[in-house]
C-alpha cells in the first residue's frame, strides 16, 4: 500500500512546498464527490475503516441529507506516490457545489493549484460543474478530468470522455476512470494528482500572506478559519491581522485537519490548515480576506476579496408571533456561521413582526429557512422572494427596494433590476422548450454550443427576478429533469415593472404585494386572487379579492358570504360534545390573522406565498 | 327541585344509514328471539337505575317531563312503559301538568298500540317522518311508507293525543328543493302541533358517510341546505308553527317542555345505556353498550362511564351556546364589553335583530339562525 503512517508523514510547518499538492474536486451534486473523498480518506489511511461513515466530511445533518456540501473543508492526506515512491502531502479542499456559493467556490479554487473535474459517467457534465470548471480555468488550475461511477451499468465513459476532452482540450484517453464506490482507479488518481498538479510556489521570507477560503463557527471553539499560506509562515505565537479590517487577533491555535483537527507548530508556504483566534463571528474572519501578521504585515493583499452581496430577499415571520425573539436569536446564531446572511427587522400588517432577510440565492434561502426551522424549532412563513430594485423617482431621488411593500406608488422615472447570465446544459432534444421558457421569462439569447452530438450549452441573459420565480423547477419539469442551470450576475437593466397589490375587502395585504413585469401583472393578479379564493374560508359577509396596479383593478374574485354554520341538533348528550367542538373551533380562530374584518387562516398565507415549485419539492420529500 | 327524565331505548329493528345514535339491532346484539323478551328484561334494569337515581338525588324532586327516546321506543310494550312511569312516580313527584313523550316509528305502531301507550300515560307522541319523498327516504335508508304518516297521526289524535309531533330531515343528498317542499306540505297536512326539522348531519362512521366518501352518494351543498331552512321556516310560520328553538317549531303552548329543559340548563336524569344526565352543574353519562350496562346494573354497580364537573366558564359557554338558539336569545347585560363589541358586527350585518339589540337582547334573525355557531364562537369565553 502506498499510504504512509501519519506519524511518519511530513509534518506541518516542516514540509517542503515541493512535497505539497493542493487540489479540489469540482463536481455536481450526486456525481459522487463525497464518496470519492471518503475513499481517499480510507486509501491514504487518515480514517481507519472502522471509523468510516458515509460523507465523512459533510458536518451538518442538512448536508448529509441533501447530499450537498454547503461549507468546505480541507483535509491533509499523506501519500507515497506509486510513480516515484516519494512522500507527499495532498491537501484536498472540498468546495461547495451550488450556484449560490460561487464566490466561496472561487476562493476555494484560489487556494489550489489543481482541480479534479469529477463527472458521473452515467449523466455527463452539468451546468454548475461547467461554471466551476470555467472558474478553475480562469484561476489557471491544472485540471484532471475524471469519470466517476464506472461501476454503474448505465455508465458511458467513452461518450463523456469525448465531451470532457472537448471542454478542456485534452484527449479522451486522458480522462481517468474511477469508482468512488468500489475504489477502482482511486490510487492512480492520487498518483496523477502528484504528477500533474504543480507544487505551490511562495516566498517563505516575505511578510506572511494567507488566504481565507472558509470560516466556520464552532460552538465550543468560536470561529475556525481555514487558510492557505501563500507567503511567509503562521506560527502559534503570532498575533495575526486581517488585511481588510486591520483588526488584530491573538492566535489561540493553528493546525491541520487530517481529518480531525490537529494543532501544529504552524503552517508554512503552500500549506493548508486552520487557525483559531477566539473570534465569535465569521464576519470578522471573512472568506477571501488575507491573514497577515501584526508584527510584519503584508503591504499587498491577495487578490479577489469581495463582500458577499445578497441577491434575493424574503421576509421571514414566525407563525406564532410570540416566537419573534426566538427567531431573532436563531438568526443571530446562524449569522455567526454565515457571513452572507443579512437581516433586519420588518413588520407586516398581515404577518406581524419578522425579518427581511437577504440571501445569495434561492438555495441559500431555502437552507437558511430549513436550518432555522430545524435547529431552532421554529415554524416560519416566508414571503415571496424579491430581488434588489433600484428605483429613480421623477424628482431624481433614488431608492433601493428589496421589499415590494416599500415600492413607491407612481412618479417613477426608471426601475433597474438585476440581470444574470444563465448557462443551461441539456440534451439537444429540449432546445425548443428551453428557448420558449427563456423567452417567456424575458430572456435574451447569447449563444449556443454543442458539447457533444446530443448535448448543448445554451446561454441567455435573464432578469434575476424571473429566475427567482420558479424558473429552475419549470426548467426541470420541461426537460424531464435533464437540464442543469447556472447563473451569475452581470449587472442591471431598466425594466417595465409594476407593483401588483392584493386587496381583501378593499384593504391592501402587504405580504401579497409583488413587483412584476407589466406584461405579467395581469396573470399574477388572476393567479393570486384565484388562489386566495380557494384558501380563505367564507365569512359572514361577502369578501371581494382584488388585484390592483395603483388604483387600477386588474383582477377580481369573490368569496361568497357563508350561509350556514350551525349544527341542527342539540339535545342532552350533544351539549358537552358541541361545547367542546365550539371551543376547539374557537382555538382555531385564534390562529387566524385578521386582515381588516376578514379572518385569514395562517395556512392561506403559507399556501398563497408558496410557488408551485415549492409544492413540487414538497412532493419530492 | 325539578328533575326531568330521559329514558333511552337502545333498540331498533334495523339501523338507518345516516344514524349514529346509541342503538342496536337484534343481529348486532346476536339475539334470535326477537326484541320482545329483551325489552321486557331491559325494563327491570331501567327501574333499578331510576330507584338508585332517587338515592343519588336525595330528595323527591318534582318531575315536569319524561321523554322516551331511542332507538325505537315504540318497540316497547305499553305495560313496560307504564311500569317505568309508575316507578318514576313512586320515587319522585310527577308534576300535575307533566309532559310524557314517546318517540315512535310510524311502521311499528297501530291504533291499538297507540291507544295502549296513551293509557299507559304517554301524552305526547313524536313520529319519525323524516321525508315524504320515497327516494329521499331510500337514501336515508328508512323503510316506512310515507303515506303511513297521515294514518298514524290520525289514529294518535283519535285515541286522545293532544300533542303530536313529527321529525323531518332536510339536506339529504339528492333532495331537491321541490322534494323538500313536498315534505313540508305533507307535514303541514297532518293533525300535528309540533315539528322538528333538522339539517342532516353526515356523521363519521355511518353508512351514509362511507357512501359519500366512496362517491356513491353526492355531497351535500350547504347553501342549498340553508335555503331549505328558509323554506321550512316560511311555510311553518304561515301555518301557525312558530320557531322556539333553531330546529323546532310549534303551535302556541305546544313547545316541548322536555327539550326546553335541555336548552335552559335545567336538571335531568338520563336512564339507560349511553344516556347523559345533568345535575346542578355536573354532567355524567352511562356506559354505552346495553350488555355492559346490564352487567353493571345486575352487579349493583353504578352504570356511569364518566362525568364532568362544569367550571363556571363552561357553564357560561353552555348558557350562551344554548340560549342563543332560542328566540329569547342572550341578555346583553350578561355580556362583557368585548362580547358586545364582537356581536355588534352581526347586528350591522343583519344576523342579530337590531330592535331587540337596542332593547337589551341579542337574538338571532332568520339569517342569523343559520350561522348561530359562528356567532357563538365570537363570544365564547
Amino acid at each position: 500500500m502506498p499510504s504512509i503512517s501519519i506519524a511518519k508523514a511530513p509534518q506541518p510547518a516542516a514540509t517542503n512546498p515541493a512535497q505539497i499538492r493542493n487540489f479540489c474536486i469540482i463536481a455536481h451534486i450526486d456525481h459522487g464527490k463525497s464518496t470519492l473523498a471518503d475513499r481517499m480518506l480510507g486509501i491514504t489511511g487518515v480514517v481507519e475503516d472502522r471509523n468510516m461513515r458515509a460523507q465523512y466530511l459533510d458536518r451538518m445533518d442538512i448536508e448529509r441529507e441533501r447530499g450537498i456540501t454547503i461549507k468546505s473543508q480541507a483535509v491533509r492526506l499523506p501519500w507515497r506516490s506509486g510513480i516515484d515512491n516519494q512522500e507527499y502531502v495532498l491537501n484536498m479542499i472540498d468546495t461547495p457545489g451550488h450556484v449560490d456559493f460561487t464566490y466561496e467556490v472561487s476562493r476555494s479554487l484560489a487556494a489550489c493549484e489543481g482541480a479534479v473535474l469529477l463527472v458521473d459517467c452515467a449523466q455527463g457534465i452539468e451546468a454548475q460543474t461547467l461554471a466551476n470548471l470555467y472558474l478553475a480555468m480562469e484561476n489557471n488550475l491544472t485540471i484532471i478530468p475524471v469519470l466517476n461511477k464506472i461501476d454503474l451499468p448505465a455508465a458511458q465513459p467513452e461518450k463523456f470522455a469525448i465531451e470532457l476532452a472537448n471542454l478542456i482540450g485534452c484527449k479522451p484517453e486522458d480522462c481517468l476512470r474511477v469508482s468512488g464506490k468500489t475504489g477502482a482507479g482511486v490510487e492512480e488518481l492520487l498518483d496523477q494528482i502528484v504528477k500533474q498538479i504543480p507544487p505551490p510556489i511562495g516566498d517563505p521570507k516575505a511578510p506572511t500572506r494567507a488566504l481565507i477560503f472558509d470560516s466556520v463557527y464552532d460552538s465550543y471553539r468560536g470561529v475556525v478559519t481555514y487558510v492557505r499560506v501563500v507567503d511567509g509562515h503562521l506560527s502559534p505565537r503570532d498575533q495575526i491581522q486581517m488585511y481588510s479590517t486591520g483588526v488584530r487577533h491573538e492566535m489561540l491555535e493553528v493546525g491541520v485537519i487530517s481529518p480531525e483537527p490537529m494543532a501544529s507548530n504552524g503552517l508554512g508556504v503552500g500549506e493548508v490548515g486552520y487557525l483559531i483566534t477566539g473570534v465569535k463571528d465569521v464576519r470578522q474572519s471573512r472568506v477571501g480576506d488575507t491573514v497577515t501578521t501584526y508584527n510584519n504585515p503584508a503591504t499587498v493583499a491577495l487578490a479577489g476579496y469581495k463582500d458577499p452581496k445578497p441577491m434575493v430577499f424574503s421576509g421571514l415571520f414566525p407563525l406564532d408571533g410570540t416566537e419573534y425573539p426566538m427567531l431573532r436569536e436563531a438568526l443571530d446564531k446562524l449569522q455567526l456561521n454565515d457571513a452572507a446572511l443579512v437581516f433586519e427587522p420588518e413588520s407586516s400588517d398581515a404577518l406581524g413582526f419578522g425579518f427581511r432577510c437577504g440571501f445569495l440565492g434561492l438555495l441559500h434561502m431555502e437552507i437558511v429557512r430549513e436550518r432555522l426551522e430545524r435547529e431552532a424549532g421554529l415554524t416560519l412563513i416566508s414571503t415571496a422572494p424579491s430581488v434588489v430594485y433600484k428605483v429613480t423617482l421623477d424628482d431624481g431621488k433614488k431608492l433601493v427596494v428589496t421589499n415590494p411593500s416599500e415600492y413607491p406608488d407612481g412618479k417613477i422615472a426608471e426601475v433597474q433590476e438585476p440581470i444574470v447570465r444563465a448557462t443551461i446544459l441539456a440534451p439537444s432534444d429540449f432546445i425548443g422548450t428551453i428557448m420558449e421558457l427563456c423567452q417567456q421569462r424575458r430572456g435574451v439569447q447569447k449563444g449556443m454550443d454543442y458539447l457533444s452530438e446530443d448535448r448543448v450549452e445554451i446561454r441567455y441573459t435573464l432578469p434575476l427576478a424571473e429566475i427567482v420565480f420558479d424558473f429552475f423547477d419549470q426548467l426541470k419539469s420541461r426537460t424531464k429533469g435533464y437540464a442543469s442551470l447556472d447563473y451569475e450576475p452581470v449587472g442591471e437593466e431598466a425594466g417595465d415593472l409594476v407593483k401588483v397589490d392584493i386587496l381583501l375587502q378593499g384593504e391592501k395585504v402587504d405580504a401579497f404585494s409583488q413587483i412584476v413585469h407589466r406584461d405579467k401583472a395581469y396573470a399574477y393578479g388572476v393567479t393570486m386572487t384565484g388562489k386566495l379564493r380557494e384558501l380563505i374560508p367564507r365569512q359572514q359577509f361577502e369578501v371581494p379579492i382584488q388585484a390592483a396596479i395603483g388604483a387600477k383593478i386588474i383582477a377580481r374574485e369573490n368569496i361568497r358570504a357563508i350561509r350556514k354554520d350551525v349544527l341542527a341538533k342539540c339535545y342532552g348528550g350533544d351539549i358537552t360534545r358541541k361545547r367542546k367542538l365550539l371551543e376547539k373551533q374557537k382555538e382555531g380562530k385564534k390562529r387566524m390573522k385578521m386582515v381588516g374584518r376578514v379572518e385569514v387562516p395562517q395556512e392561506a398565507f403559507i399556501a398563497a406565498l408558496t410557488t408551485d415549485s415549492d409544492k413540487a419539492s414538497e412532493k419530492k420529500k | 327541585m325539578d328533575l326531568a327524565f330521559y329514558i333511552h331505548i337502545p333498540y331498533c329493528i334495523k339501523r338507518c344509514g345516516y344514524c349514529d345514535f346509541n342503538t342496536y339491532t337484534p343481529s348486532e346484539l346476536q339475539i334470535t328471539t326477537g326484541l320482545k323478551n329483551i325489552t321486557n328484561s331491559y325494563t327491570t334494569l331501567l327501574i333499578t337505575e331510576i330507584k338508585s337515581a332517587r338515592k343519588q338525588v336525595g330528595e323527591r324532586a318534582v318531575v315536569p317531563s319524561i321523554f322516551f327516546g331511542g332507538g325505537t321506543p315504540s318497540l316497547m310494550e305499553a305495560e313496560d312503559i307504564k311500569s317505568i312511569i309508575s316507578t318514576i312516580g313512586s320515587e319522585f313527584d310527577l308534576a300535575g301538568d307533566i309532559e310524557i313523550t314517546l318517540e315512535s316509528n310510524p311502521d311499528t305502531v297501530d291504533k291499538d298500540k297507540l291507544e295502549k301507550f296513551y293509557q299507559a300515560g304517554i301524552n305526547r307522541i313524536s313520529f319519525g317522518m323524516q321525508s315524504a319523498v320515497p327516494h329521499v327516504l331510500a337514501t336515508l335508508d328508512r323503510t316506512h311508507n310515507p303515506d303511513n304518516l297521515y294514518q298514524v297521526t290520525k289514529w294518535a289524535s283519535e285515541v286522545g293525543f293532544k300533542e303530536i309531533s313529527v321529525d323531518l330531515i332536510y339536506g339529504t343528498p339528492g333532495e331537491s328543493k321541490s322534494d323538500w317542499q313536498k315534505s313540508i306540505d305533507a307535514a303541514l297536512s297532518l293533525p300535528i302541533t309540533h315539528i322538528s326539522a333538522y339539517a342532516l348531519i353526515i356523521e363519521e362512521g355511518t353508512k351514509l358517510a362511507a357512501q359519500i366518501k366512496r362517491g356513491e352518494v353526492d355531497q351535500v351543498d350547504d347553501d342549498l341546505t340553508a335555503e331549505k331552512y328558509l323554506m321550512a321556516d316560511n311555510a311553518f310560520t304561515k301555518f301557525g308553527f312558530n320557531w322556539y328553538e333553531l330546529s323546532n317549531w310549534s303551535k302556541v303552548n305546544s313547545e316541548s317542555k322536555h327539550n326546553l329543559a335541555y336548552w335552559l340548563g335545567k336538571n335531568w336524569w338520563g336512564a339507560g345505556p349511553g344516556a347523559h344526565s345533568h345535575l346542578n352543574g355536573k354532567r355524567f353519562w352511562n356506559v354505552k353498550h346495553p350488555n355492559l350496562y346490564k352487567q353493571k346494573i345486575d352487579a349493583n354497580e353504578s352504570p356511569v362511564a364518566d362525568s364532568e364537573d362544569l367550571k363556571e366558564l363552561q357553564i357560561e359557554s353552555e348558557r350562551l351556546m344554548l340560549s342563543i338558539r332560542l328566540p329569547s336569545g342572550v341578555e346583553k347585560n350578561t355580556l362583557n364589553e368585548q362580547q358586545i363589541l364582537d356581536l355588534s358586527g352581526y347586528v350591522e350585518s343583519g344576523h342579530l335583530d337590531k330592535g331587540n339589540w337596542d332593547n337589551g337582547r341579542a337574538t338571532l334573525t332568520l339569517d342569523g339562525r343559520l350561522i348561530a355557531d359562528r356567532i357563538v364562537r365570537e363570544i365564547l369565553l
